[in-house]
């Protein structure tokens, strides 16, 4: 089995699993609780969270533990939104967010807020032009996506950070989902206000992820209740999640150290060995994007017919976002950078891992030729 | 980065004569333990000064690190070239186009080998005219430069010095004795502690705690800010003295308004025989002067009655507000603040006595077991050794 569908989720590592079923069974009193079993418990919880701080060289106190990518990306852009309305009520962000960000930026137009989104060029790039004249006083919060889950491009989140860094009143928020462990990102500048991470991203458990929000910045919750998270997550912490997703960070994060030119090698060698095929178009760019993807458009062959085709063998790739794949319409982000919407209708996604072999590699390249040439065939005939 | 090692200076341990060379050794030891997490250092010590060779780790990283350790005055960035003009002027243009923020500049040039050709005052100008000339938008500020470039000829070599890190000053900690600290909880006690690492005490810890009345997690919060201290050097050990039975006797038995004088009296009885145990030549409390009522002058005349051993209270005239900008900084407050009940805060009489007198104090003892309490206390001590128990906590650490 080839699974190359690693920007929709990964397979956990065995050590967080590991550590998850242990924690399961041994730390299940309510860290809240204030007898022995319980302090037991807020003694893990605290160390996960200044363990996840070291890791991202922030402090502890700047993490909100979460269920994932997507209640970071609204608990951050719907919490500033909200909580600082009375300073502005424009939002900055781009045509090519997650969906949790760009939905959660509708919802808030409905709400009577104002979003600019910004435009790509054709490698799916923001520009910094653009963003600067699109700032505005009110402006409170700019959010973007650092490392697009669809085609790769990483955005210049430091150039940016640069560009608000005399805008004290204006927030920045970093979607970081695709970023962890493959493209760095330096929360240690103090100039990012957040950033939202997804733990089944990077071998961790689903249902897992954190917030970091910088010290001195407030936001409100999405979810009432009990104190948790400083008061800015209610719910009964998920430790046993919580622990194993630490855990895969601080694996991934070793990983990065050894395996990373390895994976780069990877990503060459399957583009090389695409563009010998007739008819692929690259949307993701040569330049300037992650280590991990590739989004690619087989001409005559609808995204989804190859996928089925591949899977077939074993070897299992996506059409777009996963969040998005069910419904039929192209690409918003391919459509944003410009692709036709025919070549958009027939983009599948390469996603890679530290995971990934060589052998992997080649074989994936063997199948693909074939299924690709096998269906053509069809096709004419 | 172009610096390849670092200089660390000393303050007052220069002064120290005959043991001075003890005084080094002692902070050298300190300094390979918190470098650790570098493994390319190396560390070298001179009879000035301590010599760190980066080997290519960030100076800045570093240098933060050693901010930290007490006995250390400066630490100075440094390159080294030959000892020739040349070299020395490329050398000093270097650190002036590294250090980007700087504005204005001055050079201090010393020459320690005589023997080298241009003297000093003719160095500072060379150096300085070949910096105007290739930086335009630097100037010279001989008062208050941005950058103070150190040029230190050498017999064999030119060390030459650019950015500049103050250090935590103090002494190194352990070359002053040992000191028994009575460690509540508080946002106090902790500081105490601190300021007594930096005029090179070792720390042990005293806690009282008194189950159920206290419970597991006011005891944690003491072993976490005995954690935070143990960062600042020394080994430290941290006994929790078992001290419901005595406190519910002075409860039971001691008139209201003396129940804290006389509880404070236990603890100060108990401490002096920990610290005559383990070696410790004094106690140390988080006391400052009138803060509440057990620290008046009053009733530091009276409580201190019990021992003869000095009690230290390096806070006695500190102000609560700087008292707490100290526990800030040294990221003891948050773990202060942490809402659970210590021993000083149960049972707390309603009114008690500001001004309590010795001669009454010795009186209502009379009626209390005093030594049976003090022997069963110290029986039911339970030592944490703070360095062997940060390996004991990679139980947890292993699930991460």
């Amino acid at each position: 089995m080839i699974y190359f569908d690693n920007s929709a989720t990964t397979k956990p590592y065995p050590e967080a699993l590991d550590t998850f079923l242990k924690v399961a069974q041994n730390y299940y009193a309510n860290p809240s609780s204030i007898h022995r079993l319980g302090s037991q418990s807020e003694e893990l919880l605290k160390r996960s969270r200044q363990q996840a701080a070291n890791l991202l060289q922030v402090s502890d106190k700047d993490i909100i533990f979460t269920s994932g990518g997507s209640e970071g990306n609204n608990l951050a852009i719907k919490g500033i939104a909200n909580y600082y309305k009375d300073r502005g009520k424009h939002i900055i962000t781009t045509e090519i967010e997650h969906a949790s960000s760009y939905l959660a930026c509708k919802q808030l137009e409905k709400e009577g807020y104002e979003v600019t989104y910004l435009p790509v060029d054709n490698e799916g790039k923001i520009s910094l032009d653009q963003l600067k004249q699109a700032l505005r006083k009110d402006t409170i919060l700019v959010s973007i996506i650092h490392v697009n889950n669809e085609v790769g491009t990483i955005q210049p989140i430091s150039e940016v950070a640069a560009l608000l860094q005399d805008k004290p009143t204006t927030l920045l928020h970093v979607d970081h989902v695709q970023g962890v462990g493959k493209v760095p990102l330096d929360l240690s500048q103090g100039n990012i206000d957040l950033c939202t991470i997804s733990g089944h991203k990077f071998h961790g458990p689903k249902g897992t992820g954190l917030l970091f929000v910088r010290h001195g910045v407030t936001l409100s919750p999405l979810i009432a209740g009990g104190s948790q998270e400083q008061n800015r997550r209610a719910g009964t912490e998920n430790l046993p999640g919580i622990a194993a997703m630490v855990k895969a960070l601080r694996i991934t994060l070793e990983l990065k150290e050894t395996h990373s030119r390895e994976l780069k090698r990877h990503k060459e060698k399957l583009i090389q060995g695409l563009s010998s095929i007739e008819g692929i178009t690259f949307h993701t760019p040569k330049n300037g994007s992650a280590p991990h993807i590739i989004n690619i458009s087989v001409k005559g062959l609808k995204a989804e017919v190859l996928v089925h085709a591949l899977e077939e063998k074993e070897v299992y790739v996506s059409t777009k976002s996963a969040c998005s794949s069910k419904d039929q319409q192209a690409s918003r982000i391919l459509l944003a950078m410009g692709v036709s919407d025919s070549d958009a209708k027939q983009a599948i996604r390469l996603s890679l891992s530290y995971q990934t072999t060589a052998e992997e590699v080649e074989q994936f390249l063997k199948i693909f030729k074939t299924q690709v040439e096998d269906l053509r065939q069809v096709m004419r005939s | 980065m172009i610096y390849e090692f670092l200089i660390l200076r000393f303050g007052e341990i220069s002064l120290k004569g005959k043991n001075k060379k003890k005084f080094i050794v002692k902070l050298e030891t300190t300094i390979r333990k918190s470098l650790k997490k570098f493994p390319n250092l190396f560390v070298k010590r001179h009879y000035d000064d301590i010599e760190i060779t980066l080997h290519g780790e960030d100076v800045d990283a570093v240098a933060q690190q050693l901010q930290s350790i007490f006995g250390i005055h400066s630490i100075r960035a440094a390159i080294k070239v030959e000892n020739n003009l040349d070299d020395i002027k490329q050398g000093v243009l270097q650190i002036a186009q590294s250090e980007v923020y700087a504005q204005t500049f001055k050079i201090s040039a010393r020459r320690k080998n005589k023997n080298f050709e241009y003297p000093s005052n003719v160095l500072n100008q060379e150096l300085g005219g070949h910096i105007l000339k290739n930086m335009e938008a630097l100037k010279v500020d001989v008062h208050h430069p941005d950058l103070n470039i150190r040029v230190e000829v050498g017999e064999h070599d030119t060390r030459l010095y650019g950015r500049e890190y103050p250090g935590a000053g103090g002494l190194p900690v352990g070359t002053s004795g040992k000191v028994m600290l009575m460690l509540s909880g508080g946002i106090d006690s902790p500081v105490a502690g601190y300021l007594l690492q930096k005029r090179g005490a070792d720390i042990e810890a005293i806690h009282f705690h008194s189950p159920p009345y206290t419970n597991d997690r006011a005891k944690q919060k003491v072993v976490d800010l005995a954690e935070k201290l143990q960062r600042f050097g020394g080994h430290i050990k941290l006994h929790i003295v078992p001290f419901t039975n005595a406190q519910v006797a002075i409860k039971d038995s001691m008139p209201d308004n003396y129940r804290m004088t006389i509880m404070r009296r236990m603890m100060l009885r108990i401490a002096e025989k920990l610290a005559k145990k383990n070696g410790a030549l004094a106690i140390a409390t988080g006391e400052s002067l009138g803060q509440v009522a057990s620290q008046t002058l009053e009733s530091m005349h009276t409580i201190n009655e019990v021992t003869n051993y000095p009690v230290l209270r390096p806070l006695v005239s500190m102000d609560k507000i700087d008292i707490m900008a100290i526990a800030q900084k040294i990221d003891t407050y948050d773990i202060s603040i942490r809402p659970y009940e210590d021993c000083c805060t149960i049972f707390l009489p309603t009114a008690p006595k500001t001004k309590p007198k010795r001669e009454h104090a010795n009186k209502f003892e009379q009626y209390l077991p005093i030594d049976e309490l003090i022997n069963e206390a110290l029986e039911g001590v339970q030592t944490i050794d703070l360095l062997t128990k940060s390996q004991e906590s990679d139980d947890l650490d292993d699930l991460l």
